[in-house]
Parts: structure tokens; sequence; C-alpha cells
């Protein structure tokens, strides 16, 4: 599906127990569950690979894109949006530039990351996740305590970050939500991506990258309140930015299916008919978040949250939850308007204002949508 | 191929496509390298006397020739040329070497005799050449195959006629297959090409050289007899016409014209051809240089990780050189960070540009003046250097569509006609103009060529570009109102789009106060004139609502300055709202649809005169104006007014709510006259105020109350003498009149005034007669 919605999922470390089969884990990598195709593809790979690349950069597209082999392995498409968007991602990866994938959450940036890592080195795995506590030791290096009191400092006392391994082996590293990362900690990549090395000063020594290696940074490029990436650093990547599903249709199928997902974790009851009421909030997102109505004759003004899929589906699943335990077990309008307000109202002066009149100049008069009209005027107030 | 210098055989068929660099740039190698006699380019052979003008000094690419039927300056055709149009690069190369240079194709006097030009031609299916060419040669795209064989290809090294050649070659096969492709009337013009190089190279000793489109080659290579040509083109109809030279702009070449062929991305087109080398790296500069002066932060660094990039791009793609778009997306992916904010601007100003031709004052007269003039014999309106009034009676049809040409005219900028105000009447029928020609208009009507052949034509193109050109939401009513008084009901949906676009987007409620009112009158205008008004009253109508929606917001914590502002949009919305519900316009007028209009302005007004954070001014209005429709009785306003004057309330904000309550021009003062309990509340807050405040609130009072006429003052005066608490029966004893109303005599009055309110005026027309006689 074009887009693997809700949290970013935490990887195992590579080298960790050891005694997980691919087979057992809940969701295995990107480079074991499509390790057929790799290996069809490598196989019939005939064009120039660039350093230590698994593929071709067409084949990396064709890796993401799907399509067929001359021997008839059918490659299924990880990515379904433009082509535009792969190409200039696995280019940008084969100028030796990083690449930064940005987009509201919900666009598939880390699945995507993921496969490009996957396809390009064959190891997703050398990945750094930001968050507001990462440590520089994330993403240069970190010491064995136990090691460096005993022995001093040392090579072997030092813990390689996953960047510095990627570096040393000519790999793709992957650092997630970039602007997570602390600004003084972002600043260490710059050295990183524009010298190519990593300086030791403790040891007097540097890591230099040998060919192949590269980042690929996601960064949400709609979140308030984060560490906005500094010129110099945004200077060294090539930028992406990931698209929300194209049509509707699409969106609503991305919302059911994982709406149904979550359910079922939940242990909600089952609910029989939620289809309109789904099709009704994504809609309304699309609508809001496009600042045009569907029939393209009236423009909108857009409220400042995002309004993404993820959020569509958050509302969808706590309208069923009401439904569920509050109301008759059917969705109905009422039960996903007060979800809704909670999504678009973020900043309560001018968000309302949005909302209201999206209210009485659209809402109003749409046929059929005067039980959800009614509803969200019981809600706002 | 065998045209060469002093080989009058063949002559040398030079097959491109319009508006390609490559082209242009192969067809100047070649007519460099074999020099003919005489350059023939498709094109009207009408225009043939206006090819010397192309070598003046002030004439400047791009340009269109314009054909145009004498009789009816409507049915026009364009053949636009950019500097980069091969057939530009052929008539300069002419004139530079002293070559007679002609056009060949059918006269433009056949072409526009054809009624309907598009209709007849995609009857069949049509043949799309290059887009089998592009297929044949594995693209999905048929302009980027054109782009990647073609255009892309540098000057070229050996032969310059070897690419003419082969894309021949590749056009014969297809003629073969594909005989006329569905244009049938391509074979008459082919004909007419035939026959006029034939009388070419009797003519020319020198050999002749032909640039036309691709298509045509084959045809023109083909060996007719002069006979069956002739045949073609006999019993062909024919109109009179005439041709010019007009200015063009890249943006139009986006549009199909006589040629046929638009273009998308003209400005990239004009930078490959004029481009001496490295293409790519200069264009990446370029729009470097365009993204600086917006003030984005672009490096060195960041042009030569885009060359990078869109070369590597070009290579995935297994283009020979990056296109547009590949250097598109190097330009999002590293100077505009992934937005397509930038982007939009760098498409904008270069991609395709804003670049804007020029013709010589020498070259013959616009339609447009021709159609000037036939309207203006037509309408008796001789245009006279004097200066003199005319009045207009709208209700007769000549003089409303003189109405209409003035106004048309000063859309145009054409300022011959000022609207003056009336000297008599002010009905809506009537219309004075102050006429006066200056010589200078006549250039402004040539300028104003550019928008259209004929005065509403080139009127409505001109109010929609106004429309999207327009900065604020306040031009764009005040262009609808004008569309409608020039009877331009062709450029107001697209007025109406962009006003409805620019009124959901405007955050202050102030722009949509002021537009309301212009929007109103418009559709009562439209009304009057039995113009469709629905598009238009709708838009009043979401406008409207918006207004309702964020008026309240938007008067919370405001200054005394913009709660005055304020308050005149409070009052320009409720005479716009209650005109809006008086029209009978479609969509709006039935009962309902007026009324709720009307329910919820006044639901806004309440919540305004509510709430504390509103300034008092403001909320002092609104409950005027709730009172004065009847939506409040006199009770409750007491209670508000009494709740306001209280103690509590400072006495500043107090003063500013009795402004707003009685102020200005609104025949406050009657109402204090008449409402004595109004009076004695205010009379009795004023003798309350602590003295250290008086002086604050003065000047206010006094602004208040000096604008009443002198007879309410004194009035007033008189009663607050009498002294406050002389409450109801004594106080209004004036002298020579009852204390009370005379109930019999005031009703006496209601049949008359019912029958001059009209029968369905019933509750307002009886309120108002009760208004009146009570007191």
């Amino acid at each position: 599906m074009t887009v693997s919605v809700g949290p970013t999922p935490v990887h195992q470390p590579p080298n960790g127990s050891g005694t997980v089969t691919p087979a057992q884990v809940l969701r295995p990598h990107a480079e074991e569950a499509f390790a057929a195709e790799l290996a069809a593809l490598a196989a019939q790979d005939d064009r120039p690979r660039p350093t230590r690349w698994r593929l071709s950069p067409w084949a990396v597209a064709t890796y993401l894109l799907g399509g067929s082999l001359p021997d008839g392995t059918v490659i299924t498409p990880k990515y379904i949006g433009p082509r535009r968007i792969v190409e200039v991602a696995v280019t940008t990866l084969a100028t030796d530039r990083a690449l930064l994938l940005l987009g509201v959450p919900g666009t598939a940036k880390t699945w995507v990351s993921e496969h490009l890592a996957a396809a390009v080195s064959g190891d997703s795995t050398l990945l750094v996740q930001g968050t507001a506590g990462t440590p520089e030791e994330a993403v240069r290096y970190g010491w064995n305590y136990a090691r460096l009191l005993a022995h001093g400092p040392s090579r072997d006392a030092l813990v390689p970050s996953p960047v510095m391994r990627a570096m040393a082996d000519g790999m793709t590293a992957r650092v997630e939500e970039l602007t997570r990362i602390p600004a003084d900690v972002q600043d260490t990549l710059i050295t990183i991506l524009s010298e190519k090395t990593l300086p030791i000063p403790e040891l007097g020594q540097e890591v230099q990258a040998v060919h192949g290696f590269n980042l690929i940074a996601t960064a949400n490029d709609r979140d308030r309140g984060v560490n906005e990436l500094s010129s110099a650093l945004r200077r060294r990547f090539n930028t992406v930015v990931l698209p929300l599903p194209e049509t509707p249709e699409a969106e609503v199928d991305i919302v059911t299916r994982r709406v149904r997902q979550l359910g079922r974790s939940l242990d909600l009851p089952a609910v029989p008919d939620g289809i309109d009421e789904i099709r009704r909030v994504v809609t309304i997102f699309r609508e809001l978040r496009d600042g045009i109505t569907t029939d393209g004759r009236t423009k909108l003004k857009s409220p400042s949250g995002t309004l993404s899929t993820a959020e569509a589906i958050s509302v969808v699943t706590g309208g069923l939850a009401l439904a569920a335990h509050f109301g008759d077990g059917v969705l109905r309008a009422g039960d996903v308007a007060a979800g809704i307000l909670g999504a678009v109202v973020r900043d309560p002066a001018a968000d309302r204002v949005v909302w209201r009149e999206y209210l009485e100049t659209v809402v109003r008069e749409r046929d059929g949508w005067a039980d959800f009209y009614r509803a969200c005027r019981e809600v706002s107030g | 191929m065998n045209g060469r210098r002093g080989d009058a055989g063949e002559p040398l068929l030079l097959g491109v496509r319009h508006h390609g660099p490559g082209s242009a740039r192969a067809v100047r190698a070649v007519l460099e390298q074999a020099r003919p006699g005489a350059v023939l380019i498709e094109g009207p052979p009408e225009a043939d006397a206006l090819i010397p003008l192309a070598a003046e000094e002030d004439m400047r690419p791009p340009v269109a020739l314009l054909a145009h039927a004498v009789d009816e300056p409507g049915r026009s055709a364009f053949w636009p040329l950019a500097e980069f149009s091969p057939e530009w690069v052929a008539i300069r190369w002419a004139l530079e070497h002293k070559v007679p240079a002609r056009f060949i194709d059918l006269s433009a006097a056949h072409t526009l005799a054809r009624a309907d030009d598009d209709g007849a031609d995609s009857d069949g299916p049509r043949v799309d050449p290059l887009g089998l060419l592009a297929e044949t040669a594995g693209y999905d795209d048929a302009e980027r195959w054109w782009e990647d064989a073609v255009e892309h290809r540098g000057a070229g090294k050996g032969d310059a006629v070897a690419p003419f050649t082969a894309l021949e070659e590749a056009m014969t096969v297809l003629r073969e297959e594909y005989g006329s492709g569905g244009h049938e009337r391509d074979l008459v013009r082919e004909a007419h090409m035939r026959l006029r190089i034939r009388e070419a190279r009797r003519e020319c000793e020198d050999g002749v050289a032909v640039v036309c489109g691709a298509w045509h080659v084959p045809a023109l290579r083909r060996g007719t007899t002069v006979a069956a040509d002739r045949a073609l083109l006999k019993g062909l109809p024919k109109v009179k016409t005439d041709l010019t030279w007009v200015p063009w702009t890249h943006r139009r070449l986006s549009r199909r014209s006589g040629y046929g062929a638009g273009i998308d991305s003209p400005g990239w087109y004009g930078h490959l051809f004029a481009a001496r080398d490295r293409p790519v790296e200069r264009w990446l500069t370029k729009v470097a240089g365009l993204l600086r002066a917006e003030d984005r932060i672009v490096s060195p660094a960041h042009v030569i990780e885009a060359v990078r990039l869109a070369e590597t791009l070009a290579a995935l793609r297994g283009r020979p050189l990056p296109g547009l778009g590949e250097t598109t997306d190097a330009v999002r992916a590293v100077m505009c960070e992934g937005s397509e904010v930038p982007l939009a601007l760098v498409h904008d100003r270069l991609v395709v540009g804003d670049v804007l031709g020029e013709v010589p004052a020498a070259a013959p007269a616009v339609p447009l003046q021709r159609d000037l003039a036939r309207t203006q014999r037509r309408l008796r309106l001789r245009p006279e250097a004097g200066e003199r009034e005319l009045e207009l009676d709208l209700r007769k049809e000549t003089d409303a569509e003189r109405g209409r040409l003035l106004h048309r005219l000063r859309l145009l900028g054409i300022g011959w006609g000022e609207p003056a105000t009336a000297r008599v009447g002010t009905g809506t029928f009537r219309e004075t103009w102050r006429l006066r020609w200056d010589p200078e208009l006549s250039v402004r009507v040539a300028e104003a060529g550019v928008w259209g052949t004929t005065v509403p034509a080139a009127a409505t193109a001109k109010a929609e570009s106004d429309a999207i050109g327009a900065r604020g939401l306040a031009e764009v009513t005040g262009l609808a109102e004008h569309c409608l008084l020039a009877g331009l009901p062709d450029a107001l949906p697209t007025v109406m789009r962009i006003l409805a676009d620019r009124a959901a987007l405007d955050t202050d409620v102030g722009h949509l106060a002021q537009a309301l009112p212009a929007l109103v009158r418009s559709l009562r205008y439209g009304d009057v004139r039995g113009t469709d008004t629905a598009a238009l009253a709708e838009v009043a109508a979401g406008l409207a609502a918006r207004i309702f929606v964020g008026l309240p917001p938007a008067c919370a914590a405001l200054d005394a300055d913009a709660a005055e502002e304020m308050r005149g949009h409070v009052d320009a919305v409720h005479g716009a709202v209650a005109l809006l519900g008086d029209a009978p316009a479609p969509g709006l007028g039935d009962a309902p649809g007026h009324g709720r209009l009307r329910a919820r302005w006044q639901s806004v007004l309440r919540t305004l005169s509510a709430r504390d954070t509103v300034p008092g001014v403001i909320r002092g209005r609104s409950v005027r104006l709730l009172l004065d429709d009847g939506e409040l009785t006199r009770d409750a306003a007491a209670r508000l007014m009494g709740l306001v004057l209280s103690p509590g309330t400072p006495p500043a904000d107090a003063a500013a709510w009795i402004e707003g309550f009685v102020g200005g021009s609104s025949g406050g003062g009657l109402l204090l006259v008449h409402d004595e309990r109004l009076l004695g509340l205010v009379d009795a807050w004023l003798t309350g105020v602590p003295a250290e405040a008086f002086t604050d609130v003065l000047p206010l009072l006094r602004r208040t109350f000096s604008e009443y006429g002198t007879g309410v003052r004194r009035t007033l005066g008189e009663l607050v003498r009498r002294g406050p608490g002389a409450h109801g029966g004594t106080a209004a004893g004036a002298p020579g009149f009852d204390p009370g109303p005379d109930t019999a005599r005031a009703d006496a009055v209601l049949p008359v005034v019912r029958l001059l309110l009209g029968p369905d005026g019933d509750d307002e027309g009886a309120r108002g007669a009760h208004t009146g006689v009570t007191g």
C-alpha cells in the first residue's frame, strides 16, 4: 500500500539476541521480507552499479516501483505514488548526496527509506532513531566504559554508531525524525556529510567514509516546535517531499484497512457499516487540507493542523470506540464530530473561524450532510 | 537532398516544428550553408507586404501576424512568432541577406471564410504524427521524444541538411501510411503551397528554401500537375481580410492558434535557443538568480548539485540531455527543499516567462480600431475632440448600447467617456457621461488590440486578465460591477470564480465587508437589466456567510479607530444584507432564503451586542440596528442601555456605546426625542459621571450630539431642561401638542400608508407607519 501508517517501528539491533528467526518476528526487515525479489533483481541487473551498491539505480527504482523482470519474476510495488519521487530519490543517492524525505506523518517516509537502504546496501538496520533525547553518541560513537577504564582509550573501547559503521563499510545509514534531534547533535552530521569523515579526537584518529556510504533522513515538515534544520545542514541534503494519497478512494482504503487492524487490537466490537462516515471524515480532511472542495468549485482556508491520514484514522477509531461503548454500535455523525473538531481546531482562535466557515459555507449546503452539520453545531457550540 | 546553391532543381524543403528552438537553429544553419535565392515560409501570403516590418528596429518578438475579416473583426486568426520560431529565423535571415521572403500557405481570405474552422477538421480521426514517431521510438510522450530527437541536439556537426532529410524520410513513411491523417484541409493548403513554390522557382534562379511544418514536407515534395493543384483550389469561399502585426506575449504562445501547435514552456525554449552552450548549467544558474532575488538562499553549491542531479536523472530516464522535467525535479529537490511554492514562481517567471513583444508604429491598424469605428457609426456616437455631456436613457436600446460601449472602453483603458453625476433624477435607468476624444486615445486603442479584435471580446479578455491580476478583494468586486455595467456576461464566470476564491482566502473581515455592498449593488443592477445574476447571488450569499462567521472574533480587542472603522463595516453589511434579502434573485429571492440570511445576520448582531470584549461603539450600533429592525423591543434596548450606563462600566466605554447607539447621521437624536426612557437613562448617566472622567468622555459626547440637526438639539435641550424624571405624559407636553398620541387620527392614515407601501409590505410597512405616528 502506498502509505504505511502508524508510529515509526523500532528495529531490533542487527546483532541482537540472535535467537529469533525471521519467521517468528512480528515484522521482518525489508531485505529479509523481499529477499527473493532482491536476489532476482541482482541476478538480472546488467546495468552499471555504483561502488558497493547491491543493485544498479535502475534496478533500485524497479524494486520500489514494481515491474516484471525478463525472466518473468514479478516485483511488487513497494511505493505507489509518483514515479518522479522514486527516481529523484534514487538519483540523489547515486550522486552521493544525502537524501531528506519530508512529509506529514503517515506518508510512508520510513517505509521508503527502509526499502531504499535495503535495495542499495542490502541492509536497512543502520538506523538512528531521532528523538528529543538523541545524544551525540548515537550519531558519532560512544565508549565501552569497562574497557575504557581497563585498557585506556583505544579503537576496541569505542562503540561505533550506525552512521560510523555505515561510513566504514560503505553502507546506507538512516536517520529517522531528523528534526526531533537537538540542534547540536544535528550539527555533527554536517562534517560527516560534507567532509565524509568522522574525527575521533580522543585517539587522534578519524574514520573516513568509503564509497557507497550515504545517508537517508526522514522528517516531518508540518510539525511545530521541533528543531528546524540549519541551512548549513539543509544544504547537504536533496529534499524529496512525499505527498499524501492522491485520490480519495486510496485514502478511504488506507483508513478503512488501518481502522480494522486497530479495532481488532483494541478489541472493539466489529462495526457493521462505517464506510460512509469514514468517507465523510476523509472528505473533510482532504478538503480542509487542500483548501478546496472536492468538486473544485469553492476554495477554503486551511487550518493549522496537519490533518494527515494518520489523524483521520484516529478520529475514526475514536468514533468507533464511542459508538461501541456508548452508542448503538453504528458509527454515526455524532461519534466522529467531536474528534474532527479536535483534529481541525488546533489554534483556538484562527482555526475555529476556519472550521465555522467550512461548516456554514460547505457542510450546511451539502446534500445528506444535515445530520453531520447538526452534530458539529452541537459540539462546537 | 540536393538543393544547394546554384542548383535550381529541387527546392530545399525544411520541415520544422513551429516554435521549436532546435528546428530554428537548424534552419539558420541550413540557410547559411545553402544560401538560397528566396525563402518561402508557411503563413498567409497576404502578409508578404508586412515582412519588411520585421527588420525594423522596434520590432521585437514575440509578435503575431493577425488576420481578420474586414467586415467582421471578430473573425480572426493569429500566427504567433517567437524569437526561437524557425519561421521568424527564416524571415530575419532573408531580410538580413536581402533575399525575398514570401508566405506560401493558403490565403487568410480563404482560411477565415471557413465558418467553423476547427469543427470541420476534427471530424475524422486526426493523426498525431509526432505521437506516432515517438511511440515507434519507444517514448510515451511525444513532446519528450521530439525534444530528445530534435530540439536538444546541439547545432550539429557536419551536414546541416541531414536532420531535415531524416525527418522527411520519417514523415514520408507516415504520410504513405496515413495520407492526410484526417487533416482534410491540409490537402488544399499543400496544393497552394506547391503552386507558390513552382512560381518562386520560375522567378528565382538561385534555388528556394521552404520552411514549413514537417508534416507537409512529403506532400510538397510530391510531383503533381499544376492543373490538379489548381482544381483543388477552385471555388474556395473568400472574405475580404486585412493583416497586421500585433505584439504577443510568451504566456499567449502557450495557446493554440494559427499554427495549431501551442507550447507549454516558451521561456525554456527561448533559453535553449539563446544559450550559446551548456544550456542546463545556464538555466539552473538563471533559476538560482531568480530565487536569490526572491530572498531564498541559493549558493553556487546548490547549482552544482542541481546540475549533477539533473544529469544523473536524465541518465536514469535514458535521455541524452536533461530536459525541462529533469531540471525541474533537480530545482525542486536541491534548491526549493522539496517545496512547490518557489517552484511555481520559477515556472511562472522562467519556464513561461513575461516576455512582451513590440511592433513598430508603422504596422497597419488593428481590427479593434475598425470594430470601434463601425460601432461608433452604428450608434451614431462620433468621436469629437471637444468635451460634451451625454445623457443616456438606458430603457432605450441604442442608449443602452452606447452606455455599454463606453463602459467597455473604460475597462480597456480607453477613457473616451467619464461617468458624470446626473443632473436630473437618480433613477437607475439614467446614465450621464462626459465625452471627449483625445488623439492619444487612438494609441490606446492600438495597444488594446492585444486583447481582442472586437470591443466586447477585448473588454472580456481584459476584464478576465484584470481579475486574475487583481490585488485586493474590493478590486475584484469593482470589476464585477463594471462587467455588469459593460454587459460582459462572458467575463463574469471568471471574475466570479476569482471573487469567490479571494473571499474564501481573505482573512480580513474588513475586506469582505467592503466587498459585499458593491456586490449587492451589482446584483440589484443586474436585476434591473435582466442579466443572469445567479452566480453573483451565490457568491454574495457565500461572502455574507463568511462575514457572519468572521465578524464576532474580528470585533474583539480593537482600539478606538479600528472600532470606528469596524462600525462602518457593520453598517455596510447591514445595508447590504437588507438589500440582498430584498433582491428577487434566483436562489436567494425565495422567502426562506432571504429570511434565513437576515435571521443569521440578526443573530450575529445579537452576539455582538452581548459580548463584553466588543468595543462599545459596535455594541451600541448592534443594539440600535436590532431595535430599528424590530428584533429588539424598546424594553430590551433600554435594559441593555441601562446595563452599559450603570456605574460599573468605565465612562469612556459607555460614551462610545452611546455614540454607536444614537450617534452620527443615523437619526439617533429623534430616537432620544421620542423615547424618553432612553433619554432619561442617558441623562441620569451623564449627570452621574465623576468630574475627573467627564473631560475624557466630553469629546466623544460632543461628537455624538453635535451631528444632530438644530431642531433635534433644541428639542432635546428643552426635554432635558424640563428635568429628569419628568416622565411620559407631563414631559411630552410640547407647546401646542397633546401629550399623548391621538390613536384614532393615526389609524385613519393607515390605509393610505398601506396603499403607498404596497400590499406585501405588511409587517415592515405597518411598523414603519407605527413608528412614524407614535411619540
